[in-house]
C-alpha cells in the first residue's frame, strides 16, 4: 500500500480524542477503561484511514482558553442582539454580503474561522473561495459601509485569535508584523 | 422551584413550537420549512434537557444528541438536493 | 440530598435562571423564523438556541445531577452540535443564495454577486441554461 505514514505526534489529538470520546460515553474514565479505548482507537486510525489534517504542531492553551471564554460572551451577546432585532425590527432588517479575505491559506484555518463565525449568531458563511481564501459571509443587521468595515474586522479579529491559538510560526509572525505596523 | 421552571419552560417551549410549525405551514420556500422543521428539533431537544434537569436523570441524552444529529442530516441532504436541482444557472 | 446546604439553592437557582433563558432561546428562534424578512435571516435566528440554548439547558442538567463524571458527556454533546450546526447553516445558507430566496432589497451590500455573475456568465458560455425560474 501506498499511502504515506503518518508520525504518530501527528495522529496524536485525533487519538487523544477518541480516546475522550470512548471515556465519556461510557461515563468511566478508569484507567483500565481509557486503556482499552485507547487500543480502539488506534485500530479505528489505522483501519478507516482519512487523509490527516494538517496541524501546524503548536497548540497554545493559554491562548485557546480565553478565547473560548471570549466565544461563549460573543455567542452569548449575539445572541441578544438577534432575539432583540427579531422582536424590534422585525421584517425591516437590513443584511449584508461581506466578502472578507483571510490572512491563512491552510484549510484548517479557513474552516476553524468559518465556523467560529458562523456559531455567533448573525453572521453566516455563504460561499468559500479556497484559492483565495476569501469567506463571503451573510451578516444580519449591516445597514452602510461602517458596519461592513466594523463587521469584516470582527471576522479577521477571531482568526487572528485562533492563528494565535493553532497557527504555524510563519502566521504568527504576519500576524506580529501587522499588529506592529 | 422546579415545579414553577418547568410550567415556565413548558409555556415557552410551546409558543416556540407552535410558532415553529406555523412557519412550516406558511413557508413560501422549501428551505423555509427545513430551517423551520430544524428549530422544532432543536426545540424537542430543549424539551428533553429540560426534562432531565427537572427529573436529574440522564436517560435522553443520547436522544438529544440523535435529534440533532437527525436535524444535521437533515437539512443537508435536502439543501443538497435543492441546489442540485437549480444547479443550472438560471440567471444570465 | 441534603436541603440544609444554602449551595444546593444557589445551583438550583442558577439552574433554573439557565433552563428559562434557555427555553427563551428557543422563543427568539421561533419569533424571529415568523418576523423576519427572507429566509437568510431567518438562519441567523434559527442557528441561536441550537448554541446558547442547548449550552445553558446542558449546563443546567449538568448543575441539577450533582456529579462530575456527566460533563464531559454534556461536552461531548455539545461539541457534536457546534460542528454540525455551522455546516448545515452554510448548507441550506448556500441553496438559498444559488436558488434566489435572497431579497436583494434587503441587502445593502452584496459582494459575493458580482463573483457569482461572473462565474455563472462562463458556465452559460458552456450551456445553454433554461430558463428555470424558481417555483418553490
Amino acid at each position: 500500500m501506498s499511502r504515506r505514514r503518518v508520525s504518530l505526534r501527528q495522529e496524536l489529538p485525533l487519538l487523544v480524542w477518541l480516546v475522550f470520546v470512548w471515556g465519556a460515553l461510557w461515563q468511566n474514565f478508569t484507567p483500565g477503561n481509557l486503556l482499552f479505548g485507547a487500543v480502539l482507537a488506534v485500530l479505528v486510525a489505522r483501519m478507516f484511514y482519512l487523509p490527516p489534517v494538517e496541524l501546524s504542531g503548536r497548540f497554545s492553551i493559554l491562548q485557546a482558553i480565553p478565547f473560548a471564554l471570549q466565544f461563549l460572551v460573543k455567542v452569548a451577546a449575539a445572541s441578544f442582539q438577534v432575539f432583540y432585532l427579531a422582536v424590534a425590527r422585525g421584517p425591516k432588517v437590513t443584511n449584508a454580503v461581506v466578502a472578507v479575505p483571510l490572512r491563512s491559506h491552510s484549510d484548517l484555518m479557513v474552516t476553524a474561522t468559518g465556523h467560529v463565525i458562523s456559531l455567533i449568531p448573525g453572521s453566516l458563511v455563504v460561499e468559500v473561495d479556497r484559492s483565495t481564501s476569501t469567506l463571503y459571509i451573510h451578516a444580519l443587521n449591516v445597514r452602510n459601509p461602517d458596519d461592513v468595515v466594523k463587521f469584516r474586522r470582527s471576522v479577521r479579529e477571531a482568526e487572528a485569535g485562533l492563528i494565535r491559538i493553532m497557527g504555524t510560526e510563519e502566521e504568527l509572525a504576519a500576524l506580529k508584523q501587522e499588529v506592529d505596523a | 422551584m422546579m415545579q414553577l421552571v418547568l410550567v415556565i419552560t413548558a409555556a415557552t417551549l410551546s409558543l416556540a413550537a407552535a410558532g415553529a410549525i406555523v412557519r412550516i405551514a406558511v413557508g413560501p420556500s422549501l428551505l423555509d420549512r427545513v430551517l423551520a422543521a430544524d428549530v422544532l428539533l432543536a426545540i424537542l431537544g430543549a424539551a428533553l434537557c429540560i426534562d432531565m434537569a427537572v427529573n436529574r436523570h440522564l436517560n435522553n441524552l443520547m436522544l438529544v444528541v440523535a435529534v440533532s444529529v437527525i436535524g444535521f442530516i437533515g437539512s443537508v441532504t435536502v439543501a443538497r438536493f435543492v441546489a442540485d436541482r437549480r444547479e443550472q444557472p438560471s440567471d444570465s | 440530598m441534603t436541603p440544609d446546604t444554602t449551595l444546593d439553592t444557589v445551583i438550583d437557582a442558577v439552574s433554573a435562571v439557565f433552563m428559562v433563558v434557555g427555553a427563551a432561546m428557543s422563543l427568539g428562534a421561533a419569533i424571529g423564523l415568523l418576523r423576519f424578512p427572507d429566509l437568510m435571516s431567518r438562519m441567523h435566528a434559527a442557528t441561536k438556541p441550537q448554541v446558547l440554548g442547548l449550552f445553558l439547558l446542558l449546563a443546567a442538567v449538568g448543575l441539577q445531577l450533582r456529579t462530575w463524571w456527566v460533563w464531559p458527556v454534556l461536552l461531548l454533546a455539545w461539541i457534536f452540535q457546534l460542528l454540525t450546526v455551522p455546516v448545515s447553516a452554510h448548507m441550506v445558507g448556500r441553496a438559498g443564495y444559488r436558488t434566489k430566496h435572497l431579497h436583494r432589497e434587503l441587502l445593502s451590500t452584496d459582494e459575493l454577486e458580482a463573483v457569482v455573475q461572473k462565474a455563472a456568465a462562463k458556465d452559460t458560455a458552456a450551456s445553454d441554461a433554461e430558463d428555470d425560474d424558481d417555483s418553490a
